[in-house]
């Protein structure tokens, strides 16, 4: 175990709770929307530190099904605020 | 045409994200690429035949690496805005004209302008892209496409054109 | 040699994944905040899944970050592309220090024509 991507691993997830401060405070939906979007590009980063950590290969799987994932859900939540019908 | 290209992209992908060339990986491979192409295939792009040039390659190498340049720019450049205690911005909603053809072409020069300094694309109408600009430089109508999109369009036009 | 440019890059990433949240709290409009949380953090995560070719070489783990590379670059752009479109129409104002917005025209144009359509 490396102490230094340990410290790395923390102030990345340090950085997710500043997005859900952004989530809880802001003050329109889109707001919460940017901070759920940022939110899942930054998991992807746990999810490669965690794989170098742990030394599991599969856990980077995960992050590039969870940068498709948070990508479809955004697009879908963007479609939803801009008022359009889902199959335009 | 179109289809059979989307098919061997797509098996490609699926190789290169496995690699394993086993006869039921093969297998589950085509399947899904098979699918894909079945539900997906019209909406790929058109003029295949533009992928065997092999110009295009070399001029894709210089646009990324100018590219990759520009990306750094702008990281350094958000830094100093949001570091700075009195966070000098002047946003704004420009118009800029463009001047290419086919629809790929613009999607890769709008996502381009995402990840340069201090721009991002807002809507794209014809030929007329919005985008929002964090520090607006010039008031100046004609100056805005020099700042904006000069620097990547004559790349792009040579590349997905 | 190779550990060390893991690490750097490594460490790159991390730093501007952090300016990208910073910006996400401090800057005032929905506007500001996206660009400059998609480009950091978007940068930032690159250089995150690149210094995994640094530390695996070309085997399986090292070609699947960088085929996530170009994949996380178009989600990341188009997304934010959809998202502020969508905060525009949703009826976000811009903040105080704005100084132009052409986008208004347009959106007036067409929300004429709407009723029209159906």
């Amino acid at each position: 175990m490396d102490q230094y991507l340990i410290i790395l691993l923390y102030i990345q997830i340090a950085l997710c709770f500043f997005c859900l401060v952004r989530i809880i405070r802001g003050p329109t939906i889109p707001d919460r929307m940017v901070g759920i979007d940022i939110f899942g590009i930054l998991v992807v980063g746990i999810c490669v530190i965690l794989a170098v950590l742990t030394n599991r290969m599969f856990i980077i799987d995960i992050g590039i099904a969870w940068v498709i994932l948070s990508f479809i859900g955004t697009l879908t939540l963007a479609k939803y605020l801009g008022g359009k019908k889902l199959n335009e | 045409m179109k289809h059979v290209a989307l098919f061997i992209i797509l098996l490609g992908l699926w190789l290169l994200l496995t690699l394993n060339l086993r006869t039921a990986n093969m297998l589950a491979g085509i399947t899904a690429a098979l699918v894909t192409t079945l539900f997906f295939g019209r909406y790929f792009v058109t003029g295949i035949r533009k992928f065997l040039e092999p110009m295009r390659y070399l001029w894709l190498l210089v646009f990324l690496v100018i590219f990759i340049w520009e990306c750094l720019k702008a990281n350094f450049d958000v830094a100093y805005r949001v570091i700075h205690p009195k966070m000098p911005i002047r946003p704004g909603i420009i118009k800029v004209k463009l001047d290419l053809k086919s629809d790929f072409a613009k999607v890769m020069l709008a996502n381009s302008i995402t990840m340069t300094p201090g721009t991002l694309s807002v809507d794209l109408i014809g030929d007329i892209l919005y985008v929002h600009w964090i520090y607006v430089r010039t008031s100046d109508p004609e100056k805005y496409s020099e700042f904006i999109t000069s620097k990547f369009e004559k790349y792009i036009k040579r590349i997905f054109d | 040699m190779n550990e060390i440019l893991f690490k750097v890059l490594l460490t790159i990433g991390v730093v501007f994944n952090l300016f990208g949240c910073i910006g996400l709290l401090r800057l005032p409009d929905v506007y500001n905040r996206l660009q400059a949380a998609t480009k950091c953090v978007t940068l930032g995560t690159c250089s995150i899944l690149l210094s995994l070719i640094f530390r695996f070489g070309f085997t399986e783990a090292g070609i699947k970050a960088l085929l996530g590379i170009p994949l996380l670059f178009f989600a990341a752009t188009v997304a934010a592309h959809a998202l502020v479109r969508g905060s525009y129409h949703f009826g976000v104002k811009m903040g105080d220090q704005s100084v132009i917005d052409e986008y208004a025209d347009h959106k007036q144009e067409s929300s004429q024509k709407e009723p029209k359509e159906d």
